[in-house]
Formats: C-alpha cells, sequence, structure tokens
C-alpha cells in the first residue's frame, strides 16, 4: 500500500513539475527577455517619448562643470550638500582600500593625492537621479507631491509639497535633498523646463567629453539606443529593483 | 429601526456632505488627470526660466569665434562651459556682467591637469604648473578657441 501511493504521489508531482516548466517556457516565448526592459519596467505608452540617461565612465574626465552648470541653471543653494547633480572620484589603492571623495560635488575640480604607485585603480562617477520607472521616493509621498511624469521624469511639485522627508529617505541613491529656503524636497528634473523646450539638460550641454547622453528609451534609432547596444551598460543597486533608467558604461563593481 | 440611528444617520450625512464640499474645494483642479498628482505642476516646472542658452544660439552671432572653436581640438566644447551661462547675454548682447573669460592656469586645469583618473585617450594632461611657466595664464599662449593656435 504504501509503495503505491508514493508512486501516484510521485507521478503527480512529475506531472505538476511538468506542466509549470511548460508554462514558464511558452510564456518566456510570449514575452522575450529585453536587456533594457529588464532594467527599468516597461514604459506606459510605447508611441510617446519615454527619457532615459546615458553615462560614460569612461570619458568622465571629473571636471566638474556638470555639477557646477546644474547649480546655477536650477539655483540650486550654492553651499555643500545640496546637490541634484555631483561627481565622485573612487581611489582603490593597492592594499585594497577604497576611497571615495566628492570635495564639494566636484563643482571645484578634483586633485588626486594618491601617489601613482600606490594606486590601483582611480575612477570618477558623476551621479544624479536615475529616474526610475519604479521610483522607490515617489511611492512613499503622503500627498501626491512627487510623481513620475508622463515621460518618464521624476518630478516635485513645489507647491503641493509639505516637506516630510520621507522621500529624502526612500532615495536608494541619495538624489534629493530639503530645499533650505522653500522647505520642499527638490532633485533633478532632467532640465525638465530645457529638455520640453528643445535643448539639452544643462550638465549634458557643458559636459567637454561627451560622457553624458540622455534620449528616448522608445526611440530604437535614437541616441541612447545606439549607447546602449554599443557598451555594456549597468545600473547603480540593481538588486533594489528601482527601475533605474540612468545607464552606466564601465561601472566598477565598487561603486555604491 | 433602533433610535440612535435615527439620530445618527442625519448627524453622518452632516458630516460626510462637509467632507464631500471641502474636498471639492480642497482638491486642485488638476489633480488626478495623470496619475495621484497636479497635472498642471508639470507646466509650471517646463516654464521656468533657462539661464544655458545653448552653443546653437551662441553660434549665431559669434560665428568667428565658432569657426575657430570648430577647426581644432576645442569642438566638442560648449561656449558657455568657458563663458558662464549666458541667456541673459543672448536675449540681449548689452548684457555682458555674467561672461566669464577665464584663461587662468586653474581654470585650464580643471580639465587638463594631471590626473591618473583621466584617461589619456580622452584628454590629454600636462602639469599646469611645470608645462611653460614663462607666462602666467595658458591664454598667454593657446588661443582658448583654436589651442593649437599660438601666439608667441
Ligand atoms: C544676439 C546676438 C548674440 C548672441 C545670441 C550671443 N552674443 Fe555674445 N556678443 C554679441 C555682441 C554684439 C557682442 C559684442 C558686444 C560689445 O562688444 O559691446 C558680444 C560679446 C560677447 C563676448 C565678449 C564680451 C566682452 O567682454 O568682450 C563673449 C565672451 C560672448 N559674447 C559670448 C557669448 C556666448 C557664450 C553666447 C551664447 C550664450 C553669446 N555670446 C550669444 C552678440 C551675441
Ligand atoms: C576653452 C574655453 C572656451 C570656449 C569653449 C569658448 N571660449 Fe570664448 N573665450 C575664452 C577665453 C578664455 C576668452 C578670452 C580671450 C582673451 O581674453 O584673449 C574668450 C573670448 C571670447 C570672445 C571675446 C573675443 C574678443 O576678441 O574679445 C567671444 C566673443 C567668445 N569668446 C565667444 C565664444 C563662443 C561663441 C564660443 C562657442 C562657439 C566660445 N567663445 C567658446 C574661452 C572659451
Ligand atoms: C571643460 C574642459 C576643458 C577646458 C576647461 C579646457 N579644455 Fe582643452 N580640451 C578639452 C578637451 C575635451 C579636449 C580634446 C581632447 C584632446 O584632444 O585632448 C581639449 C584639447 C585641448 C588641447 C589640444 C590637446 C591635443 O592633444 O591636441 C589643448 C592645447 C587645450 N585643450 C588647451 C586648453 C587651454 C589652454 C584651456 C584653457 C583656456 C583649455 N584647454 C580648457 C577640454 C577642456
Ligand atoms: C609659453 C606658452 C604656453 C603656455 C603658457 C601654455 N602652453 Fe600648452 N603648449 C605650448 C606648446 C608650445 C605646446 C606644444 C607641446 C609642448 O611644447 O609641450 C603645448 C602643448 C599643450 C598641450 C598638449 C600636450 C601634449 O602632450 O601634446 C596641452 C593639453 C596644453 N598645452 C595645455 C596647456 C594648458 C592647460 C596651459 C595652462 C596651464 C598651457 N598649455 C599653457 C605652449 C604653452
Amino acid at each position: 500500500m504504501g509503495t503505491k501511493r508514493m508512486n501516484a504521489s510521485r507521478r503527480n508531482f512529475l506531472k505538476k513539475s511538468a506542466a509549470l516548466a511548460g508554462t514558464i517556457l511558452a510564456t518566456s516565448a510570449l514575452a522575450p527577455f529585453n536587456a533594457i526592459i529588464f532594467a527599468a519596467g516597461e514604459p506606459e505608452d510605447k508611441t510617446k517619448i519615454w527619457y532615459g540617461i546615458g553615462i560614460d565612465i569612461e570619458k568622465c574626465i571629473g571636471c566638474g562643470m556638470c555639477a557646477k552648470a546644474c547649480k546655477s541653471e536650477n539655483n540650486v543653494p550654492k553651499e555643500p550638500f545640496y546637490y541634484r547633480s555631483w561627481v565622485e572620484q573612487y581611489t582603490i589603492k593597492n592594499d585594497g582600500s577604497i576611497n571615495v571623495v566628492s570635495p564639494n560635488g566636484g563643482i571645484d575640480g578634483f586633485t588626486q593625492t594618491v601617489p601613482e604607485e600606490e594606486l590601483f585603480k582611480t575612477f570618477f562617477v558623476p551621479k544624479m537621479c536615475n529616474h526610475c520607472a519604479k521610483s522607490p521616493c515617489t511611492q512613499v509621498c503622503p500627498v501626491g507631491a512627487t510623481f513620475e511624469s508622463p515621460e518618464g521624469i521624476t518630478l516635485v511639485d513645489k507647491e503641493y509639497c509639505i516637506g516630510c522627508a520621507y522621500c529624502i529617505q526612500a532615495c536608494p541613491y541619495g538624489c534629493r535633498y530639503l530645499h533650505p529656503v522653500t522647505k520642499t524636497a527638490d532633485k533633478c528634473t532632467l532640465c525638465y523646463h530645457r529638455i520640453t523646450k528643445g535643448l539639452k539638460p544643462a550638465c549634458v550641454e557643458v559636459c567637454p567629453t561627451g560622457a553624458r547622453i540622455y534620449g528616448d528609451l522608445n526611440d530604437k534609432e535614437g541616441e541612447l539606443h545606439k549607447f546602449l547596444k554599443e557598451h555594456n551598460c549597468q545600473v547603480l543597486k540593481p538588486n533594489l529593483n528601482t527601475g533605474s533608467k540612468l545607464f552606466y558604461n564601465g561601472l566598477s563593481a565598487e561603486v555604491r | 429601526m433602533p433610535v440612535q440611528l435615527k439620530t445618527l444617520i442625519p448627524l453622518f450625512a452632516v458630516f460626510i456632505i462637509l467632507f464631500l464640499i471641502a474636498r471639492h474645494f480642497l482638491i486642485p483642479d488638476s489633480f488626478g488627470k495623470y496619475g495621484h498628482y497636479r497635472a498642471n505642476s508639470i507646466d509650471e516646472i517646463a516654464a521656468l526660466p533657462i539661464n544655458y542658452a545653448g552653443k546653437a544660439v551662441c553660434i549665431d552671432c559669434h560665428d568667428t569665434e565658432a569657426e575657430l572653436l570648430a577647426s581644432d581640438a576645442h569642438a566638442g566644447l560648449s561656449c558657455e562651459v568657458c563663458h558662464g551661462p549666458n541667456a541673459k547675454h543672448a536675449d540681449d548682447y548689452e548684457i555682458k556682467e555674467y561672461l566669464i573669460k577665464q584663461g587662468t592656469r586653474e581654470f585650464c586645469g580643471r580639465c587638463h591637469s594631471l590626473n591618473p583618473a583621466r584617461k589619456i585617450e580622452v584628454i590629454n594632461q600636462i602639469d599646469i604648473k611645470e608645462h611653460h611657466p614663462e607666462k602666467e595664464n595658458c591664454i598667454d599662449c593657446h588661443n582658448p578657441h583654436a589651442v593649437w593656435e599660438l601666439k608667441e
């Protein structure tokens, strides 16, 4: 008796497993794997503009002009700690220690103080809002003051924000700050007031080496698609499943 | 119907009506048009003034400098990297007080000073203290627009 029952349940188990495997295979054929979608989730409307950003770390020379331009363009308070966009320099020494510096957000430029023979490697990482498709920051807003625009840009409604700073806590990339004058949350808008007028975002405009690009992720012939096709890009903290739309080429695993 | 309910129902009705009236006035017009936010705020953000005019605008009036710049290694640079944000000047060229004209060792060094994090294929670097110290500023020799046009 015992053997019979075991056989029946084993057969059932095998049947169910086969059915499950079949379904998974069938659904995976329905929605083929797509590298970009994988990272960022799917746009609501594939016929409209859906913005993303690309940063080429190989090309970044750490001049900090982007961080400087961002402050001038968006009237961000001049004192340190308020940044919409900033640059970090990573220094990894031969003994394995990692040092990250961002003096005044990189606005005054960088100097490397570690002597060459101690260096394992060093590079710059420009940071800004990732304009996530599944933004953790917009989800926590209690009043609906921060949201993702139809173009996929995360914005803050200054009039409606109550300054509770939940979103500042929620952003895993540290891209928000509380404006000291208005006492509302403030962040990168991908220069929404510029791109809607047909201009480039200020940081892209001033970048001397073309390390920054932005564009429409729905445009298969666009500059951003070309960038993603030709480079091995990665997003920051992919494990958090934020659907980040800021793609880095040459991102080192040390970058947090 | 129990007597408590008879007295409570009108009270609740009044509360609910008051709540709906208050809600009607408190919720802004465009709230909820696209999602759980005020749709008009998008237009408000889009209407903010710009500070960087963009290279295409500068080129319209300054064709001499634009040609020089395009002819040499600095072709990829935007005018406003060096001259600062100048939408005001582009609107009215009499406004010149925000124009920066820097060619100091420190300024050029932001991009050209030696730093192992800078790839030599991307940018050529020099030691800003040791490189031709006989002249004070970089633009005493290099033309900032056409960098290989050297003044002697
Ligand atoms: C509407 C045409 C116009 C546009 C657009 C324009 N300029 Fe000018 N700019 C002028 C004129 C005219 C002068 C000369 C003014 C004078 O000498 O009185 C000038 C002068 C200058 C000077 C020299 C100022 C000085 O002190 O000698 C600089 C630098 C300059 N412009 C940079 C720019 C930049 C950068 C832009 C783009 C943001 C720009 N201009 C856009 C017309 C323009
Ligand atoms: C690498 C930095 C740099 C870039 C890029 C740059 N300039 Fe200049 N520009 C300078 C400097 C430095 C001076 C001052 C030169 C001097 O005083 O001899 C100057 C001077 C000028 C002048 C005044 C010339 C004169 O004879 O007084 C004009 C006009 C000008 N630039 C326009 C432009 C325009 C237009 C662009 C973009 C097409 C541009 N510049 C890009 C650095 C730059
Ligand atoms: C915003 C960054 C930036 C600034 C500021 C800047 N440059 Fe450049 N420069 C570049 C880039 C990018 C190149 C092109 C890459 C290359 O060829 O090295 C370049 C190229 C050059 C070259 C040619 C190098 C070569 O190998 O052909 C010279 C010379 C030069 N710059 C001098 C200057 C001087 C002088 C100044 C100050 C007036 C200056 N630069 C300011 C970014 C900058
Ligand atoms: C006395 C004139 C003079 C001054 C001042 C000067 N340069 Fe040069 N620069 C030259 C000459 C000449 C060359 C050609 C190569 C050489 O002699 O090093 C050159 C070459 C360069 C190169 C290319 C280096 C290479 O290896 O090809 C860069 C970049 C450069 N200069 C940037 C600057 C910057 C930035 C400054 C300001 C800190 C500056 N120069 C100041 C005369 C000068």
